[in-house]
Order: C-alpha cells, then structure tokens, then sequence
C-alpha cells in the first residue's frame, strides 16, 4: 500500500510534466467516450421512440361529426369480426379535447380557443401484428362515416430502419474511435518511457522490481482513461440538461423526455470501466512492448 | 565472493571478454585497469546481471548470476551497490531523495527511510545539501551522493565503474576515501579505473584487462597470464 502511494505519486509528477503528451491522450479519449455515449444515448431515444409508437394504437380512423354511437359501435363489431384487431377505442370530442388539454398544459394559450366542437372523434385500432394494419386500414376507409385515417406502421418502419443503421454506423464509428484511442494510447506510454529511460535505468540498477518499475505507467494509463470517461460523461450530461426544454417541444406528446439520471449514472459507469480497461491494457502492452526490463 | 569462470562475452563480431577467470574475496578492493575496450565495464555489467555472458559462469557467493531468473535480478542488484562515472543521479530529485530512493522501493516506512538517509548523508558529508538538487552540486558532491545511494541498502558488493572520471584531484581522493572506508567496514569493492595516480598509490589488488582478456593480476606472485 505504502508503495503504491509512492508510485501514484510518481505517475501524477510524469503527467504533470509533459502536459502535451497529457493533453493529446486525454482529448483523443475523451472525443472518443463523447462519441461513444452519444450514441448510446440516442440509441436508447430511438429505442425509446420505437417503443412508443409501437404501443401505441397504430392505426387512427378520424369520425365524420354527427357519427352516431351506434354506427360507431358497427364499425368496431366489424373490426372485431376480422380477427386481427386486438383493440379499439372510441375517442368522444370531450376526450379528445381532455388529451390536448394535457398535451399542452404547459402552454394554456394553444388551449384556450379549443374547444371540443372542432376536434373529431376518433377510433384508435391496434392490431395482433403489424402486416395487419393495412387491412384494419382499408376496412376504416371504406366506411362512409370516417373522415380520415392515421396508419403508423410508415413511421415505425421508417424508425426501426434509421434505428438500424444509426447502430451500425455508430457501432463502426465507435470501434474505430476505441482502436484510435488504443493505439494513441500505446504511443503516449511509449513515448514516456523513452521519456524517462534514464530514470528507468536507474530503478533496475537500484534493485526496482519489474512491477514497480511498470506500475507507474500502468497508473497513466488508468487516469488518462478515467479522467477522459468522466468529463465526457459530464459533458453529455450538461448537453443534454441544455437541449432537453427545446427536445421536448420537438417530441411534444412523446415521453420520452426528461431522461433518467439513472441513464447518465449507467453511462457513467460504463464509460469508466471501458476507460480504464483501455487506459490499464494499452499501458500494459506499451510497457510489455517498449520497456525491457 | 565473486567468481568468474571462464567467462567470455561477444558483441556480434567484437569480443569484449575472452576466457576471462578470477575471484575476488569477501571485504577485498581490487582495482580493474586497462585502456578503454579492454574489457572492465562488461565485467561490472555481468556481475549485476545487466549483462549475460556468451559463456563461462559468474558467481557472487553461491549465485550464478548468469542462470538467474529475471524475477530473482533485483534482489542480486539490492546486495550491490554501483556507482558511475556519470553518476546516474534523477535530476528532478533531491539529494536526499536520490540516496532514499532505494529504499523506497524495497517499501520502507518514511520513518525509517529518513533516519537511514540522514546517517548516510552524515557519513558522506553531504547533510547540508540534502535538499539540493544534483545540477547544483559539484562533481565531487555528485559522486558522493551516488555512493551515498549506493551504500544506503547497506550491499556486501561496491561496483564502481571510472568513479573518478568526472571529478579534480581533490576531489577523487575524497571519493577514495569514502570508498576505502566501506572497504575497512567489510565491504568488498570492484572499480574500474584509468587513474593510474590511484592505483598506483594504493596498495590494492590489481587486474589489468587487455582486449577482453586479464594479462595481469598483482595477487597473484608476479604477472601471471591468467589466461592464454
């Protein structure tokens, strides 16, 4: 114990006095973890979104004014008799003016011209599965009695493909990111030992064991990794408690903003385990590579 | 003990030493002459393990150094103390902190380490510089904080290779002195040396080393050619 503090010690003087070595390792990481949170972060949004719109009921049939209960009530016995519905909802006036009441709540001006006369009654139909939609949807616009009708399974299909390629782009952009961080690593701690030969030759010639010669180093690696996964993290964090006022006028009626703190503690968490799982294994190979001892 | 036997050591075609045998006693000081090349550093080198003979064995007391494995080269180095012509001093350390420096790393408490170094400092003179770095030291002072180092671990084994190279008359003497106290306290002493007012003022064993090989050695009756 008492030499490890000897030895951190020696790990913060190395750091200290080469700030640009410092500086380059630490602003290549820390591009790196933004990069790599950040897509983390809006992968968990878009799955976020998908989930949301998938439970939500995927195709909407807005009602002529003056529909009557009872053709109402035919059209969801119809919609039932084909088997692939799994539920309708009649939405009355009132109700429909209630949800965009509590949409808008926040901003009462939007709702106090509103009034329940100009907004539709509307039936809401989910299906058991999603190739169903368009048949629930050909059924509702052949009946006289519907004005329009909403078919979500575009957005969700669109959603689910930028999705995929978003993770796939990001997932490639961010094993780059990492190997570029392994490999400045190495020359970073490659570049310090050379920094420091003399010294090196001197903790063998007075009887320094190999492991106390490479722990410093080891040390470096481990602060440059956590310090990068820390303030990248922190960063995200402050973007996001920034942005999220104006995301949430983008996703109005979507919930999912604000995010959980326990999002960013998770990230946080990750982050530093990766940062300093390549912050010990790039020094270990830097020393293994660069230092005979 | 230090034993060799039959050592030889190649640099690819350079041959720095050629069936080299001798042995030095416990608490002996033997000076090792010769021009440069001749072979004096690379037996400092392989009595540290900082150098592995092409062949022939080396021995301090009953280690062979040169089967050591790496994890057992720090203990040998803790038992020998070297000093250098260049002093080998870390600039951006004290005085102090260069002699308590071998202490730290064997995980001496920071009580125990700074008695040690306070007596070694004593005993080299240097106390009053304790915190000075060695850029504002004097060669001599310089070569008395490395042997300071050297003796912090209290080794059996001195190797001193041209420790008087660097420094004025006066003070290589100083650094003699220093030296042939350790020896008079049982310490055996190897340096290598072109110095020839030191060697030839005292009365220690001599091996003369020419190309890689001992043409001469004052122990033993005459000059004997130690090797053919």
């Amino acid at each position: 114990m008492r030499n490890l503090t000897r030895l951190f010690k020696i790990a913060i003087v190395r750091i200290t006095r080469n700030p640009y070595h410092t500086l380059a390792a630490f602003l290549v990481m820390f591009l790196t973890f933004f990069v790599a949170g950040a897509f983390v972060l809006l992968s968990i949004g878009s799955n976020t979104l998908i989930a949301y719109f998938e439970s939500r009921p995927q195709v909407t049939a807005f009602l002529k004014d003056g529909t009557s209960p009872e053709k109402v009530k035919g059209i969801q016995e119809g919609l039932a008799k084909t088997g692939v519905v799994s539920k309708t909802t009649y939405i009355s006036k009132e109700e429909a003016l209630k949800i965009y009441q509590e949409r808008n709540k926040n901003e009462p001006i939007l709702s106090e011209f509103v009034t329940a006369e100009i907004l539709p009654a509307s039936i809401e139909v989910s299906t058991y599965k999603l190739e169903d939609l368009s048949k629930a949807a050909d059924i509702l616009k052949n009946e006289g009695a519907v004005e329009e009708v909403v078919f979500q399974k575009n957005i969700v299909d669109t959603l689910n493909t930028w999705s995929d390629t978003f993770r796939k782009v990001g997932g490639s952009v961010v094993v780059f990111l990492m190997l570029t961080t392994f490999l400045i690593m190495l020359i970073v701690i490659g570049l310090n030992i050379s920094l420091h030969q003399d010294e090196i030759e001197i903790m063998k010639l007075v009887g320094a064991t190999a492991g106390y010669i490479r722990t410093p180093f080891i040390f470096e690696g481990v602060f440059y990794g956590l310090l990068s996964s820390v303030v990248a993290t922190g960063f995200l964090w402050a973007i996001f408690t920034w942005a999220t006022p104006a995301l949430e006028k983008i996703f109005s009626g979507v919930p999912i903003l604000p995010g959980s703190p326990l999002i960013f503690l998770y990230l946080l968490v990750g982050e530093i385990v990766v940062g300093t799982s390549i912050g010990v294994i790039g020094s270990l190979v830097a020393t293994r590579k660069y230092l005979s001892i | 003990m230090i034993a060799f036997h039959d050592v030889s050591k190649q640099y690819d075609s350079l041959v720095a030493l050629a069936d080299v045998s001798f042995e030095v006693a416990d608490a002996e000081f033997v000076f090792l002459v010769g021009p440069t090349g001749a072979g004096k550093s690379t037996i400092l080198k392989l009595v540290i393990r900082e150098e592995l003979p092409s062949s022939g064995k080396v021995f301090v007391d009953s280690l062979e150094v040169s089967s050591l494995p790496s994890s057992r080269i720090p203990h040998l180095r803790r038992q020998v103390g070297t000093i250098f012509q260049d002093f080998k001093l870390l600039p951006q350390r004290t005085v102090a902190e260069n002699v308590a420096f071998p202490l730290e790393i064997l995980g001496l408490p920071d009580r125990e380490i700074d008695k040690t170094t306070k007596e070694i400092l004593e005993l080299v003179n240097l106390e009053h510089k304790a915190n000075h770095f060695p850029s504002q030291l004097s060669g001599g002072e310089s070569q008395r904080t490395a042997i300071a180092r050297a003796m912090v671990m209290r080794p059996e084994i001195i190797l001193a290779d041209e420790p008087t190279g660097n420094l004025d008359a006066r003070s290589a003497w100083e650094v003699m002195q220093l030296l042939g106290r350790l020896n008079n306290l049982g310490t055996t002493v190897i340096m290598a040396t072109h110095n020839i007012d030191i060697t030839s003022s005292l009365p220690h064993r001599k091996l003369e080393l020419q190309k890689g090989r001992v043409v001469h050695d004052t122990k033993q009756k005459g000059s004997k050619q130690k090797n053919k």
